[in-house]
């Protein structure tokens, strides 16, 4: 694909020296950002970089200080969502904005309805409007199928698609890929291709390097709200990308070393778990885990990984089997037993289970042990232990923040992890269970948490590690095994795992049809 | 004022205005809504020629009836200290993510213990009979808390439906009661014996009874333990965060029922003061709204238990200064209930008020909007 690079044509988007100050910090400094029409243009940060109030201010959900934002060449005003969707700016977030129970349709008309008449939608037309798009971009999708029923990849074409029929001729993609599968990925870069080739501009958030290179055009990096380089990704590469965006040469992948295995922490057999509604989501699962080894599960988001986590600590009833702790039957124990026992658990949802937002740092880092002493004298709270346990931990564990006193929720998600990593790490432990330790994180907190969880498997704690993201399972992972629908489909050892067998086996559960299953090159194992 | 940071900027001041600010300008916008509401009234009985400053008539009697004299200051404190103690009941239930609605009927059966015993031991030592019939007070109060807070851990039943059920059902028991097995037998009317020694000592003016002081040590009470022990770390947690609550190992549903007896406890404590402070005797009337007029108390506060001294006498002292109002400008002291109304809802429409003032430093947040507006399918209980 060439693209014509025409001095004359105005770029559908320009943002110009965007400056968006905010009491005691600068999140934007005079940014400047173009896309021209069919481009794919990456922006590239860490998290708190600025990207989110670059998009707000975009979508009119920030007023900029300064600078000012072009629109084909002219100068225009947004004054909000509505507004934006007007002028063919369109966004399709990270978590998506679906209704489970409506169709595909529905979901599409909602809130910008096709009418037959005043009263009724005309939902004719909105499918064949909605059949046609998907022909046009290589994606056919039924548009009364339930969108509950649909998987993430798809769920995520239903955003796009919403964003297409509304006429957009700028797509905003806020982290696509975080909840995709390898082949999910590149099917739906496939889409962004053709929407690319088709005229629409589009401009992609992201902060893994890999993808950057591959689908983007031109990328734009930032740094503490400033653009700090724009690069080619023929001229660049991932270490180039990343010194870029943290500052400083970071070491993209962790050196691992060997792992010695030794006795088995955890055991675990015959394992079934019922979600919440009462069907089975984990079935038949044996496992287990030794100390000083990373047993990682790989698995697309929502095939029994969470329950599973959840029932070994004890958050969840076991509906049948056993798991035994250093040989004690620990199937019953409660939550804190486990904590007791010798169990951490970093939560796969932080805001969810690991963090109580409105509370401290201080709360945060005594969630799990503030009954206890030095925390607890008797029914009181200790709070000179409190706070110097919080100092430390902010220290040691690298957390960003003012103060021990601010509450957790004014954290950028990279500190929030650390601050429950720092709670749940600095311990001594039997069993570590890390569920999604990184998503969402920057580079620079990803190899800050994958080094502690190195560091602890070498100090003899076995750990038990879920990840949607398929590149964390294979770098950290000593022995791999593969979740699909509830059950163990293969364990492989994790060095020599191959990355798009695994793939293969996330997306099918091993039930190969035919050669069309087959993912393309996706490139070497970041 | 030389630094540059904006933390640095706002001083004290600017601190005490963040929290307060809101609620200030609720209670100033109400009372100018009031005005309009004297106005209107002034408007459909035309017989009486219109009076513009009918409104500062009417708020200055309020004023004067509430704080002008050391009579009306004494009338202030004990209009306020049932509302400081149920109001204590609805933020604590608000800071474990409940809301307790109940505490009117929590209030009545409260007063319905404390009479009762009161009534036992009126012959009794004034220490003895005092002590028991406060405490028969808190249990009865606890006992009806702590019905939502068992169904609620148990059955996931939402406390706002048991709690307003339970309502209606202590006011058909209070009314059985005093027309029943504590009517003064041969009395015409239902009415209790009175409380004889089990009522409170005067010890402020002409009437002000004992249970001022009660109400601010349990203030202080509710205070240390939210945010002292390990207790009120678990409650808060709770009402934070019940899934976090779940993951650091405490027990939700404990809090819950434990929390849920507390709060019957104190609104329990509230009804024993009326009961053995103020009344001395129960009739089937007795009741005021005190449990309702405490949930405007708890939000006015944002469930802060020293805010809610302020605001349990601002609506204390509403109260006390009503029947000066009727007096001096002729204005019901049903006026009062529309401005308490109009306060709550200035304070929900947080927001609104925000942006159509262009409010800046000001914390919007009643700390409890989402314990109201939770939906019924994400409990607590799990």
């Amino acid at each position: 694909m060439t693209i014509e690079v025409d001095v004359v044509q105005a770029p559908a988007l320009e943002m110009r020296g965007i400056t968006k100050r905010y009491p005691g910090v600068v999140a934007n400094d005079a940014i400047d950002l173009d896309v021209k029409p069919g481009e794919i243009h990456a922006l590239l940060g860490e998290n708190g970089a600025g990207k989110t109030t670059l998009m707000n201010i975009l979508y009119g959900l920030a007023t900029p200080n300064e600078g000012q934002i072009l629109l084909d060449g002219a100068p225009v005003t947004i004054t909000g969502p509505s507004d934006a969707i007007a002028r063919g700016i369109n966004m399709v977030h990270q978590h998506f904005m679906l209704v489970p129970v409506f169709t595909v349709a529905e979901n599409i008309l909602l809130g910008d309805e096709t009418m037959a008449n005043p009263i009724f939608l005309d939902r004719k037309e909105a499918s064949r409007r909605i059949r046609e798009l998907g022909t046009r971009f290589g994606f056919e999708i039924d548009p009364d199928a339930k969108v509950g029923s649909l998987s993430v990849g798809w769920q995520q074409r239903v955003e796009i698609l919403k964003a297409l029929y509304r006429d957009a001729r700028i797509l905003v993609l806020d982290e696509p890929t975080a909840v995709l599968t390898p082949q999910e990925t590149e099917e739906i870069f496939e889409v962004l291709r053709r929407l690319a080739k088709a005229g629409h501009s589009i401009l992609f958030i992201s902060h893994k390097l890999y993808e950057v290179l591959e689908i983007a055009d031109r990328i734009t990096v930032i740094r503490r709200g400033k653009v700090v380089g724009e690069r080619i990704p023929s001229e660049t590469d991932e270490a180039d990308l990343a010194e870029l965006m943290v500052g400083r040469s970071v070491e993209l992948t962790v050196d691992r070393g060997v792992s010695h295995p030794g006795e088995p922490v955890l055991r675990i057999s015959g394992l079934g778990v019922a979600d919440d509604r009462g069907n089975p989501v984990v079935r038949d699962v044996d496992l287990e885990v030794k100390a000083g080894e990373i047993l990682g599960i790989a698995g697309v988001a929502g095939n029994g990984q969470d329950e599973l986590v959840e029932a070994i600590v004890g958050l969840r009833k076991v509906t049948s089997g056993r798991i035994d702790l250093s040989g004690e039957d620990v199937t019953a124990h409660r939550p804190r037993e486990m904590n007791e026992a010798g169990v951490a658990y970093v939560p796969a949802d932080r805001h969810r289970f690991g963090l109580v937002l409105p509370f401290s740092l201080a709360d945060n880092m005594v969630l799990t042990s503030y009954y206890r002493s030095p925390f607890a004298r008797g029914p009181l709270r200790d709070f000179d232990a409190i706070d110097k346990a919080a100092a430390e931990g902010i220290a040691k564990y690298d957390v960003r923040t003012p103060s021990a006193d601010v509450s957790a929720g004014t954290l950028s998600g990279g500190n929030q992890q650390k601050l429950v990593v720092a709670r749940e790490f600095d311990r001594p432990l039997k069993l570590l269970i890390l569920d999604q330790p990184t998503r969402g994180l920057d580079v620079g907190s990803i190899e800050f948490i994958h080094r502690q969880a190195i560091r602890m498997r070498d100090e003899g704690t076995a750990i038990l590690l879920v990840s949607a993201e398929l590149d964390e399972v294979l770098e950290l992972s000593d022995r791999i095994a593969v979740m699909y629908r509830g059950s163990l489909v293969a364990t492989v050892d994790g060095p020599t795992a191959d990355k798009n067998a695994i793939g293969l086996l996330m997306a099918t559960g091993g039930a190969v049809r035919d050669g069309r299953q087959t993912p393309p090159e996706t490139g070497v194992v970041a | 004022m030389t630094a540059s940071g904006a933390e640095a900027r706002r001083g004290i001041p600017g601190r005490i205005w963040a929290v307060a600010g809101l609620p200030i300008i609720a209670i100033l916008l109400s009372m100018v809504v009031g005005a309009f509401v004297i106005w209107g009234s002034e408007l459909l009985l035309p017989d009486t020629a219109f009076d513009w400053l009918l409104p500062v008539t009417a708020y200055s009697a309020l004023i004067e009836g509430s704080v002008g004299s050391w009579n009306a200051i004494v009338s202030t404190l004990t209009q306020a200290t049932p509302l400081i103690l149920a109001g204590l009941s609805v933020a604590l239930g608000f800071k474990a993510g409940l809301f307790n609605i109940g505490a009117q009927g929590q209030f009545l059966m409260g007063a319905l213990g404390a009479v009762t015993v009161g009534v036992m031991m009126a012959d009794q030592p004034p220490i003895l009979a005092i002590t028991l019939a406060t405490i028969a007070g808190m249990a009865f109060g606890a006992f009806w808390g702590f019905i939502p807070g068992i169904l609620k851990a148990v059955s996931g039943a939402h406390e706002v439906v048991t709690t307003i059920m339970l309502n209606y059902i202590a006011i058909s028991v209070l009314a059985w009661a005093v027309s029943g097995p504590l009517k003064v037998p041969g009395s015409p009317s239902p009415i209790t014996f009175d409380v004889g020694n089990a009522a409170y000592p005067i010890v402020i003016g002409d009437a002000g009874h004992i249970g001022i002081l009660l109400a601010l040590l349990m203030t202080v009470v509710v205070w240390f333990l939210l945010y002292r022990t390990t207790l009120g770390f678990e409650t808060r947690t709770v009402g934070a965060n019940p899934d976090a609550a779940r993951y650091a190992g405490m027990r939700p549903r404990t809090i819950i029922v434990l929390t849920m007896s507390l709060c019957g406890l104190l609104a329990g404590l509230a009804g024993a003061g009326v009961v053995l402070g103020v009344t001395h005797t129960m009739t089937s009337s007795f009741g005021t709204t005190v449990g309702f007029d405490a949930i405007a108390v708890a939000l006015l506060a944002r469930s802060n238990p020293f805010g809610i001294i302020f605001s349990g006498l601002l609506f204390g002292a509403m109260r006390a200064g009503a029947t000066l109002m009727q007096i001096d400008a002729g204005i019901p002291p049903e006026l009062i209930d529309v401005i308490q109304a109009t306060i709550l809802l200035f304070l929900v429409a947080a927001p609104v008020l925000q942006r159509v003032l262009r409010l800046r430093g000001v914390s919007g947040s009643l700390g409890a909007t989402e314990t109201i507006t939770r939906s019924y399918g994400r409990e607590a209980v799990s």
